[in-house]
């Protein structure tokens, strides 16, 4: 097998900045919105008593996901032994990093009390998964560090197998405590399941690897880099298997609710009676987030277009806010039963407790600071690809790059570093 | 040669200039107990001036942890019996929020450079009371009847303090 | 599906009591310092507590629907002054529908027609009070916490404003601040990105006075459909009460154990 040789990011200077400069205004923008929404208070957001984790939420939970599929990169190459995917190890630990810190930032910028985050960090209750993902989150970035360390250091290279098992099995519990944290509210209907956890382990494993070649493609064709069409074709078929996984997950996850008849109400209305939620289900979250992508990437021409397969990935990402979005803001908008066999005529307040559904209207404030973590998260990504060595310089197929010390004797030493 | 004399003599001026500053804030810390409050008729703090200077947040953070989760209201380490004593009258004779410019808290706390959490949530001048009017005189129809079974869990004080956090 | 506390009811407590309420040497004013009396077994009425809380009691409340009269807000009103949130104000450029439903409520009026029989209940709806409160669960750094004597309420001094709570609550009952508040009153400090909800009026609990705003309200008004007391003690007037009305917890499939408790719902 062919000697990889990684090297920074060398487009040209005025590009880069440029890419850096339209990042750093998002962030920006993020970070006003963020210092807005704590001078003035929640009110600013569309979130009130009824629905009270809003599109912030969204994002972030969209990109803690998004973080742990994104090592999954590296753990197929480390972990399941697959040569091919060894040369993306680096890139896939630093994006997870970066979305993960791009996640947290923004949850902790939505809480009441931001400024009282050592409050979260010396107060624990363990019986709240909240508490655990903590530290999973923040052992998360240390993990990856390491394993980052260990896959580009030669002294780190002895530990690379033993940490990348442990990064995936604690990415395994990361996206698991993620999907708990709404798996195990029992008092709404829509959560109250255990299947959440694992459904979130799938969704995360079909947005980080459609981010990841997303990022992979922009920054390799930005430079020049080759990309080997049979490398794509395996992520783009492995995208497809996660997809469809999703899709499966998304199927049983409301077979399960229609099992009681208590949740007929609740499928009915998201699936039918939901307005803008029935509306996301079905066409951003099953027809462009899923079934879409799912005939791009398996049609057998635009499936090696890699304009199509850009496009595929996507639509993933935008099925994958779509799904969050109804999973997280519809359950809440739908209302709580806390009288079976009862209509709630009348409430003290408009739309605390309701015959109807609960409203919510997403405002610029919150929307700017989901799109702030998602630009700080690409921020670290180009910076890291940058500065660092990353990025391959060629991912080109083996049969079609030139042979440097090849056969099999050199099997255990292909992503060692080159000097140069 | 020139150019370090100038600068030590500025040097110089810059330490003569923020120790004037330090004296004149310091000053100002003579008369933090606002004329007019009830703190400045007494004699003394719940504790030995000194001592709640370098101490005041441990006692009402204490207090608080025994009010919050234990249901304990004694005033003499409470914010409530601080912003009590110490908030003083403006100009048009209505009390002054402690937290409000040149008052009490503020005034030292800048001086100090020690940001103040407390009035987030709590307000600088009393209000309402430590029992609502309503509260008061169904308690006091209770004690009248000498049967309301208000405390039933323990220990008890058998004397109340007027006011309460 | 009648059911009632299912606390135990311990026959030691008045034997406790009278060896509990012991010697308690309160410092009142600078100088001044008060020796503790030898009290009666039970304690006299409007004594602030000097010592922590205690599990021998647990408050609760009776809610008797077919007393609960339409229209009536007596209750609602009675909880906004007490507590301060008829302070509250909508802040400038909001939307009047949006501000329904973010500024606080800690107690509200809901009116119920059965789906098949059509029959009309009105019920005053506020924080249940749980033994196993799932807002308690979730909290990551346990602000929402249960006092002793089972009073669900927030340490605000911990509470982040994460809102995990208001997710977990089966009954809507928490709210969240949004706005910067002012004015507050100082038995209920309250103040921007903090969770709260009813806390049983635990100001009163703490200086001996002897019912919630809501109930005394409620009694004022002439409909006594809400009752106050121990749960824990028999000779309570909400237990009494309990007792011979047929009753139940709202959720009950969720096995919280609420400290409210509904008759004729």
């Amino acid at each position: 097998m062919k000697r990889i040789v990684y090297r920074e990011w060398r487009i040209p200077p005025a590009r880069y900045w440029g890419i850096l400069g339209i990042l750093a205004a998002v962030v920006g923008l993020g970070g006003l919105a963020a210092l807005y929404l704590e001078h003035e208070g929640h009110w600013v957001t569309g979130m009130s008593n009824s629905v009270v984790w809003g599109v912030p939420h969204v994002f972030a939970v969209f990109l803690i996901l998004a973080a742990s599929g994104a090592i999954n990169v590296a753990s197929v190459g480390t972990v399941f032994n697959k040569g091919a995917y060894l040369p993306l190890g680096r890139l896939s630990g630093l994006l997870a990093v970066a979305l993960l810190i791009g996640g947290l930032l923004i949850l902790v910028l939505d809480l009441g009390r931001p400024d009282r985050l050592l409050v979260a960090m010396t107060h624990y209750n363990f019986r709240s998964i909240f508490a655990w993902n903590i530290y999973l989150y923040t052992g998360f970035v240390v993990l990856v560090i390491a394993y980052l360390w260990s896959m580009a250091d030669r002294m780190g290279a002895p530990f690379k197998q033993s940490i990348g098992v442990l990064a995936f099995v604690w990415r395994l519990a990361l996206t698991t405590a993620t999907g708990s944290i709404f798996g195990f509210l029992v008092a709404r209907q829509a959560f109250d399941t255990a299947f959440l956890a694992p459904m979130f382990v799938i969704m995360s494993l079909a947005y980080g690897l459609a981010i990841f070649l997303l990022v992979l493609i922009f920054s390799c064709a930005q430079d020049a880099r080759p990309i080997g069409d049979l490398l794509l074709q395996r992520l783009k078929n492995l995208l497809g298997v996660f997809v469809a996984a999703v899709l499966y997950f998304t199927l049983v996850y409301y077979l399960t609710k229609l099992y009681g008849a208590k949740n007929y109400d609740l499928v009915g209305w998201v699936l039918l009676r939901g307005g803008i939620y029935s509306f996301t289900a079905w066409v951003g979250w099953v027809l462009l987030g899923t079934l879409v992508p799912l005939g791009i990437i398996w049609h057998p021409v635009l499936g090696r277009d890699r304009r199509w397969i850009v496009a595929a990935c996507a639509l993933v990402i935008l099925g994958g806010f779509a799904a969050l979005y109804v999973i997280l803001i519809g359950s809440q908008v739908y209302p709580l039963q806390i009288f079976p066999g009862h209509t709630v005529v009348a409430s003290g307040v408009v739309d605390g407790l309701r015959a109807g559904v609960a409203h919510y209207h997403p405002s610029v404030p919150e929307v700017l600071l989901g799109l702030g973590g998602v630009a700080v998260a690409l921020v670290i990504t180009a910076v890291g690809v940058r500065v660092l060595q990353f990025l391959p310089e060629s991912l080109a197929d083996p049969e079609a790059s030139a042979p440097v010390g090849s056969g099999a004797l050199r099997r255990f030493s292909i992503d060692e570093i080159s000097p140069g | 040669m020139a150019r370090t004399l100038i600068s030590a003599v500025l040097a110089a001026l810059a330490l003569v200039g923020a120790l004037a500053a330090q004296v004149v804030l310091a000053g100002d810390a003579q008369g933090y107990v606002k004329a007019g409050s009830r703190a400045a008729a007494h004699g003394a703090c719940v504790e030995p001036t000194q001592y709640m200077r370098r101490h005041h947040m441990d006692l009402i953070q204490h207090q608080r942890d025994a009010t919050v989760y234990q249901g304990i209201r004694g005033t003499r380490h409470s914010l409530a019996g601080c912003i009590d004593c110490h908030v003083g009258p403006g100009s048009d004779g209505h009390p002054v929020a402690v937290n409000a410019e040149h008052q009490f808290c503020r005034s030292c706390h800048e001086f100090a450079a020690v940001k103040v959490n407390c009035f987030d949530c709590h307000d600088g001048v009393p209000k309402g009371g430590p029992l609502s009017e309503s509260a008061q005189s169904a308690l006091d129809a209770a004690t009248q009847q000498g049967r309301g079974r208000g405390n039933a869990d323990g220990s008890v004080r058998s004397a109340r303090e007027g006011q309460g956090q | 599906m009648m059911k009632h506390p299912p606390e135990g009811i311990d026959q030691g407590r008045r034997a406790l009591l009278g060896v509990a309420v012991g010697v308690t040497t309160a410092v009142v004013a600078p100088g001044l310092v008060l020796h503790a009396a030898a009290l009666p077994s039970a304690a006299p009425p409007g004594a602030q507590r000097s010592g922590p809380v205690t599990d021998r009691v647990r408050w609760g409340l009776l809610i008797d629907t077919s007393k609960c009269a339409e229209g009536c807000r007596a209750c609602v009103d009675a909880c906004d002054r007490e507590n301060g949130l008829d302070l509250q104000t909508r802040p400038a450029g909001q939307s009047g529908r949006a501000w329904a439903d973010q500024k606080a409520v800690w107690i509200r009026k809901v009116k119920l027609a059965d789906d098949l029989t059509g029959r009309v209940t009105n019920l005053p709806m506020m924080c249940q009070h749980c033994e196993h409160p799932p807002c308690v669960d979730v909290c990551p750094t346990g602000a929402s916490f249960k006092r002793a004597d089972g009073i669900v309420l927030v340490d605000r001094h911990t509470c982040i404003g994460c809102r995990y709570c208001m997710m977990a609550c089966p009954y809507q009952a928490r709210s969240f601040i949004h706005e910067v508040t002012h004015d507050q009153l100082t038995r209920v400090p309250r103040g921007k990105g903090c969770v709260e909800s009813c806390n049983l009026c635990v100001s009163r609990r703490d200086q001996g006075a002897p019912s919630t705003a809501c109930a005394d309200a409620c009694a004022d008004a002439g409909h006594h459909a809400i009752v106050f007391g121990d749960l824990k003690d028999p000779r309570s007037a909400i237990s009494q009460a309990l007792t011979g009305l047929p009753n139940r917890q709202l959720r009950e499939d969720l096995e919280l154990n609420t400290g409210v408790r509904y008759a004729g719902v």
